[in-house]
């Protein structure tokens, strides 16, 4: 007598044509030109990046769009130790999120730098992957170089913790 | 609004992979139990009311169709909520809404997840073309924020650590609970591995098939109940938006607003001292001296001295976990409810081995997405 | 029970939208909060309907809470399940008496994927789904089994496919079909007995609706009052049902006080011709009744928001006087597993 069934092995396939939406579609656009685009809240004022259609607090519309700079400051982070499908870095690796100058929020995108020098205020700039091979992706930000500035003090980025 | 009383509670032994039943077989073993433990059979309920987290979770869409004869929902109004981590909670919420709002008199219900049957990391960030690959997981997530709890706290290190023993502890007098470490200690835990700095490997939830139900019953239906209902004293969920600026992700609003609306329902001023018991949503250790503060029973900043004074533990004042929490056991869209149900064990006094003596008040917790949906309800086995 | 309204319905539908589900949403919520007269800071809960496998992303109705400004932090919930589950929950909320007003709110871009697969993984996964039964089949083997029983003919669903799609086509901003029922007929199986006008075309939308009680329903000259709902699901196996019926659809009617009286609207969610058909007949409509004048699932069908749509064209007509008394209809799963039934009325 066989082994009972206990299960199977059912894949499923399923194929997706996606959009990102007008706004991040824009915010995408630009990233092929290594610009940074952000927007404007019409009723709270503050910058938003990526750009989007609606400010998150506000359900407002963007007033402007502005392009803001490559600079930032690493806020918090951490270091990543464990191998995952779709990695591209080495481990170990850091994780960080960036508080680009000109945004109120940060994005999130890896550090180039050893691990035991990562650090709360690190000021940082994007390095760019060449313009032949950017795509609207946040890719095309290959990850933040420290720029060699001495570090935000804490009270200029405490509340974006 | 009617009172709303808990008169069944029933859970699987949470595992890995269970791989001796189908999804069906998963739930309806928790309903069972539940259901026996009110003295009641499938016929008598009017109502279910399923919670699970993501349908990539198990690659079955809307699942309630498929289980609506397993959980005995043929010819009733069957509803599936879905608040990301916190649904287990949430859906403990919908259903004692409708036992309140006098629409039913006796409802089922049920949260699980059987992740063992699809793949839960690819689920929790598949490659949407948009992003880059950059997190392994809800931990590469959480570890820049739980950074930030440790540097605003002045927080000695070893705090972390310290949770994840006691709610490992805690786990071996739960024979429900997953993970059973019989060689936990502070010492084993310290030789954990890294995982994404600060978090250790010790201090991160499992993976787990499981299921957790409740029979709610309406005040009429709970007279006729043998054993010893535990009320519900108060509901609340809040949400917030995942990222906006000045967003504190170490101490959400919804959180403190979350628990601020549901002591005001349920008497409550003063936690530390009114509640016996709390189960709160703690998938990483850190979280624990952070919602510690965020739900009242620390000041800010003070929450791990809670800790590591040993106030959270079994015999301390305020025992948190003491099931073994989400760091024990970890079906996603069951946990939540393991949290409420966890609490009505205590004001019922069935639990066991994990039982904290005279528990009259319980607190149950969840919380799900970037730390911005919240559910929580107070028990008491006082009636309101 | 408490006195529930319905006090204004937005929705928005495009064959294929560009738009993300933030700037759908965006779109609708703010047309239906101005028209309800009722303040952000009024809306005591909200709720959503969506589906993740629609879009193949997880978690997506996480971003779409942007387009609500959740600030400070409100109230808030989602069921995996057509917006009618979401509207449902918000009226048990009311119920529940804690607060005066909700906002529902349901979106679905169908055009990313493949409806009539995608929806294959909402059956059994061990005995079903491994089989791929597209949704076009298995609506096939309902409409087989109604005309086998003779309950309809191919003729009698061809009649009704060209006048819902008549009806519909401004809201989806497409064509109506100009053929004769001949001509239709003699078109091409898709999956027989359904040819292609028999199934409703699957669009990008939303809708938002926003419930009140209390005195907040007096915002709006003529609130549509939920008078009874109701919802029943049937077992999952195809085979374990008679398909020809709606059990759970008259089963539904009787508990929300549908059965026997008279409504001059009735909308029914059916995405499919004999769908339609085998719904109005559970719910027992008489001949004089204005079936689907909205043109139902075939003026627009993002799936997931076109039960929440029935209710909210059910809603529209006695808001905007057209009607007095009106009944709604949302269904979900396959060969119409479960169903909802709602009736609404004008002020008595």
């Amino acid at each position: 007598m066989s082994e009972p069934v206990k299960g199977i092995k059912s894949p499923v396939r399923l194929e997706y044509t996606v959009s990102a939406g007008r706004a991040l579609s824009r915010f995408l656009a630009a990233l092929t030109e290594a610009r940074l685009l952000a927007g404007r809240c019409s009723v709270c004022r503050k910058v938003y990046i990526p750009l989007r259609s609606v400010c998150p607090t506000c359900a407002a519309p963007m007033s402007e769009e502005l392009t803001i700079a490559d600079t930032g400051t690493v806020t918090t982070f951490c270091i990543v130790n464990v191998p995952f499908e779709g990695q591209t870095m080495k481990l170990p690796y850091v994780y960080a999120s960036v508080l680009l100058d000109g945004a109120d929020l940060p994005i999130l995108h890896l550090i180039q730098i050893p691990a035991e020098e990562a650090r709360m205020g690190l000021r940082v700039k994007a390095e760019w992957v060449p313009p032949a091979e950017r795509r609207p992706t946040l890719e095309s930000i290959r990850w933040f170089t420290p720029t060699g500035e001495p570090d935000a003090p804490f009270d200029t980025f405490k509340e974006h913790l | 609004m009617n009172p709303c009383a808990v008169i069944g509670i029933g859970q699987n032994k949470h595992t890995t992979k269970r791989d001796d039943l189908s999804i069906a077989g998963l739930v309806r073993e928790a309903a069972l139990r539940a259901l026996e433990d009110a003295g009641l059979g499938f016929r008598d309920i009017d109502a279910v009311v399923i919670g699970k987290a993501p349908d990539m979770f198990e690659g079955v869409m809307m699942p309630e169709l498929y289980l609506a004869d397993a959980l005995g929902a043929v010819g009733k109004p069957m509803m599936r909520v879905h608040t990301a981590g916190s649904v287990g909670g949430s859906t403990a919420v919908v259903a004692s809404h409708l036992i309140t709002s006098g629409i039913h008199e006796r409802v089922l219900t049920v949260a699980f997840e059987k992740q063992s049957e699809s793949d839960a990391m690819w689920a929790l960030s598949p490659r949407y073309p948009f992003q880059p690959p950059l997190v392994a997981g809800a931990g590469g997530f959480f570890a820049p924020i739980v950074r930030s709890y440790m540097r605003r706290a002045s927080a000695p290190a070893d705090v972390g650590l310290m949770v994840a023993v006691k709610d490992r502890q805690n786990a071996l007098k739960n024979p429900y609970a997953h993970l059973h470490m019989d060689d936990i200690s502070l010492d084993t835990a310290r030789a954990s591995p890294m995982l994404w700095d600060p978090i250790r490997y010790v201090e991160t939830c499992p993976s787990s098939d499981g299921a957790c139900a409740m029979v709610l019953a309406s005040e009429r239906a709970a007279k006729l109940a043998s054993k010893k209902p535990a009320w519900v004293r108060g509901t609340a969920v809040r949400s917030e938006p995942a990222m906006f600026a000045g967003r504190d992700q170490v101490d959400p609003r919804a959180g403190r607003d979350c628990a601020a609306d549901v002591y005001k329902q349920a008497g409550i001023t003063d936690p530390r001292r009114q509640v016996d018991a709390a189960e709160l949503y703690v998938p990483f250790s850190w979280f624990e001296p952070m919602w510690l503060e965020n739900l009242g029973f620390a000041e800010v900043n003070q929450g791990w001295k809670l800790t590591l004074e040993g106030a959270t533990a079994l015999g301390g004042d305020i025992p948190i976990n003491p099931s073994g929490g989400v760091l024990s056991t970890n079906p996603i869209g069951a946990s939540g409810m393991l949290r409420f149900a966890e609490a009505a064990l205590q004001v019922r006094g069935q639990a066991g081995e994990h039982q904290i003596d005279g528990a009259r008040t319980a607190v149950g917790h969840a919380y799900g997405g970037a730390s911005q949906f919240f559910a929580m309800w107070v028990v008491s086995s006082e009636k309101p | 029970m408490r006195e529930v309204a319905v006090v204004s319905f937005a929705e928005v539908a495009y064959p294929r939208s560009e738009d993300d589900e933030v700037e759908l949403i965006s779109a609708v919520i703010g047309r239906a909060m101005t028209a309800s007269g009722i303040a952000k800071s009024e809306i005591g809960f909200t709720v959503s309907g969506s589906c993740d496998y629609l879009g193949g992303r997880p978690f997506s109705f996480v971003t779409a809470l942007d387009a609500v400004g959740a600030w400070p932090p409100i109230s808030e919930s989602h069921v995996e399940m057509d917006g009618a589950w979401a509207f449902y929950e918000a009226w048990v909320r009311l119920q529940h008496g804690d607060i005066d007003a909700a906002l529902v709110y349901a979106f679905g871009r169908t055009s990313q994927g493949e409806l009539r697969d995608v929806l294959a993984t909402q059956l059994d996964p061990y005995y079903f789904a491994p089989l791929w039964p597209d949704a076009v089949s298995l609506a096939a083997l309902q409409a087989r089994a109604m005309i086998d029983k003779g309950i309809c003919s191919e003729k009698d669903m061809a009649e009704v496919a060209r006048a819902r799609r008549r009806a519909g086509a401004a809201r989806r901003a497409s064509s109506p079909v100009e053929a004769s029922v001949d001509a239709l007929l003699a078109s091409p199986y898709v999956v027989a007995p359904l040819r292609s006008h028999d199934c409703a075309p699957n669009s990008d939308g939303a809708a938002a609706m926003v419930l009140a009680a209390g005195d907040l329903v007096k915002r709006v000259a003529r609130p549509a009052f939920i008078r009874g709902v109701d919802h029943r699901i049937e077992a999952h196996a195809l085979g374990a049902r008679d398909l020809s019926r709606s059990r759970s659809t008259e089963l539904a009617a009787e508990k929300a006080g549908a059965k026997g009286r008279h409504f001059d609207v009735a909308e029914i969610h059916a995405p499919y011709s004999h769908q339609d058909i085998l719904v109005a007949r559970a719910l027992g409509l008489a001949g004089d009744v204005a079936i689907n004048p909205s043109g139902g699932a075939f003026g627009a069908n993002a799936y997931i928001v076109t039960g929440l749509g029935r209710i909210g064209a059910a809603a529209t007509s006695i808001i905007d006087g057209t009607a007095k008394s009106a009944v709604a209809h949302a269904t979900s799963g396959p060969c119409l597993q479960q169903n909802m039934v709602c009736v609404l009325g004008g002020e008595r």
